[in-house]
């Protein structure tokens, strides 16, 4: 029995916040930033948004995509950099919220912006080992960036759910991980916002995990990129994924229905799994689908999924990424750095 | 020692059904039903049978306000928007109301929302439940 994504579904919170809005404040040239970054705006969490909430929200897509009673789903990973708490699992909110009931394992992941794949690889093993029927794997973040950094201009917040199991949408044809000890970016215990290794966050450690992973599970696969119909790569910017792509030989049209981070920034665990519910939404039936995270530290997760019929029955069942991406309302500088809790009362 | 927390945890763990996922109650008697639970059915007392019930979270709003001077602990949010709701099923609840306040309207179809409701100072639980948004 083929193993996959049984149900899908993302959230993207409604506040947005402008290039232009963050350049006005630090005295930054907007349309050198807009160029470089490819990012028009970000997507911020309200002041009742968490992680917690965003992946709950996602999730309710996923069940609604899935159509399975909530007490079959035996694991839910919520992997972010954002938890609430530094102690009590995100998770155990989520399933409660969902109605999962007790007998399920949870635990709280963590791998910088990969965290989210590195939950759906162990869902889907214990599936495929028979230990669980379900899996709930969530991405989701509320990206912190310090003031006046590069990073504030994509730093977002969003979410995307994957219930792995039996008779998917999308059946997980393989999976392989790239993994290094590699510091390119980092947050300490108790400090607020990361710090990175500018320059040092692309070649040696985007651009080397993301090829690596993608190369090696088409080696194992035997497959090349004109095998895939769609590609997803994390988007901690919009240059990155777009030359990761070339480099690895995928076309701009392969990338652009999951090319997210020009509309809604980088919301860290959910920046590719976001990408791959927007890829989702429009693939069809026999298309095949090649999604690398990234995360900071430094490894890359990389699947391939074929889209089977089930796709046309369960897609219209809940809200899409671009319902999502399309329902904004833009803020100030100001209301953002409240909202943030940049301000200090 | 006196924790720094301010709330009672076990009040809100008791209540997590209902905050969580809109679980109310039913008579299976007279059909009637309830939000928050019952124990008892107020119309068929000793005849009546009571039994948990998962409400849909869809509703509409019969009335609202804006608050503006909020109670200590939501001062952040204000303004912010609670509506009193007619939930579909047939019981009436009270709840805020996310987004656009001036989107806010008597009559306008809500779902539900998973928020966060209450923070209990930066050392505390953080509570959440369920809001209400504008249903599109």
């Amino acid at each position: 029995m083929d193993i996959g994504i049984v149900g899908y579904g993302c959230y993207i919170p409604r506040l947005r916040i402008s290039v232009e809005e963050i350049a006005r404040v630090w005295g930054a040239d907007a349309e050198s930033y807009k160029k470089g970054l490819i990012v028009e705006e970000k997507a911020v969490p309200d002041m009742d948004e968490d992680t917690v909430t965003i992946s709950v929200e996602a999730a309710k897509n996923a069940l609604l995509r899935a159509g399975i009673d909530p007490e079959k789903i035996g694991s839910v990973y919520v992997g972010s950099e954002s938890h609430p708490y530094a102690v009590k699992p995100s998770g155990t909110v989520v399933a409660e919220a969902l109605g999962i009931g007790s007998n399920v394992m949870i635990a709280d992941f963590e791998f910088a912006c990969k965290a989210g794949t590195a939950a759906m690889q162990c869902c889907y093993g214990l599936v495929k080992a028979g230990e669980i029927e379900y899996g709930l794997a969530i991405g989701a973040d509320t990206s912190q960036g310090r003031p006046g950094d590069a990073l504030e201009y994509t730093a977002a917040a969003a979410g995307a759910a994957f219930i792995i199991g039996k008779d998917p949408l999308a059946k997980l044809e393989g999976t392989c991980s790239f993994t290094t000890d590699t510091s390119d970016f980092w947050r300490r215990e108790g400090a607020d916002y990361p710090s990175h290794g500018a320059r040092f966050t692309g070649k040696p450690a985007y651009f080397k995990h993301v090829t690596s992973a993608s190369k090696m599970l088409m080696d194992k696969l035997s497959l090349k990129p004109a095998d895939f119909k769609y590609a997803v790569f994390h988007m901690p910017n919009g240059k990155f994924p777009l030359t990761a792509s070339k480099m690895l030989g995928f076309s701009k049209e392969q990338i652009e229905n999951g090319f997210v981070v020009n509309k809604i920034g980088n919301p860290y665990s959910g920046s590719s799994p976001v990408g791959l519910c927007a890829t989702l939404d429009v693939a069809q039936p026999g298309d095949r689908i090649l999604m690398t995270s990234y995360g900071s530290g430094a490894g890359s997760d990389s699947f391939s999924f074929m889209v089977t019929d089930k796709i046309l029955e369960r897609r219209e069942k809940a809200k899409k990424t671009q319902d999502y991406i399309k329902n904004k309302q833009n803020i100030d500088y100001g209301v953002y750095v409240k909202l943030r809790r940049k301000l200090r009362v | 020692m006196r924790m720094p927390h301010k709330s009672s945890v076990p009040l809100f763990w008791r209540l997590k059904d209902s905050k969580y996922r809109l679980i109310g109650s039913r008579c299976t008697t007279c059909k009637e039903v309830f939000f928050p639970k019952k124990n008892l059915c107020p119309v068929c007392r000793r005849r009546g049978s009571i039994e948990d019930m998962q409400f849909n979270g869809n509703g509409r709003i019969v009335s609202y306000t804006i608050v503006r001077v909020p109670p200590e602990g939501f001062e952040k949010y204000a303004p912010y928007a609670v509506a009193v709701i007619d939930l579909e099923e047939g019981a009436r609840v009270s709840g805020q109301v996310v987004g656009n306040i001036t989107k806010v309207r008597t009559g306008k179809q809500v779902r539900t929302v998973f928020r966060k409701i209450h923070e209990d100072g930066s050392d505390g639980l953080i509570n959440y439940g369920l809001k209400w948004e504008i249903a599109e």
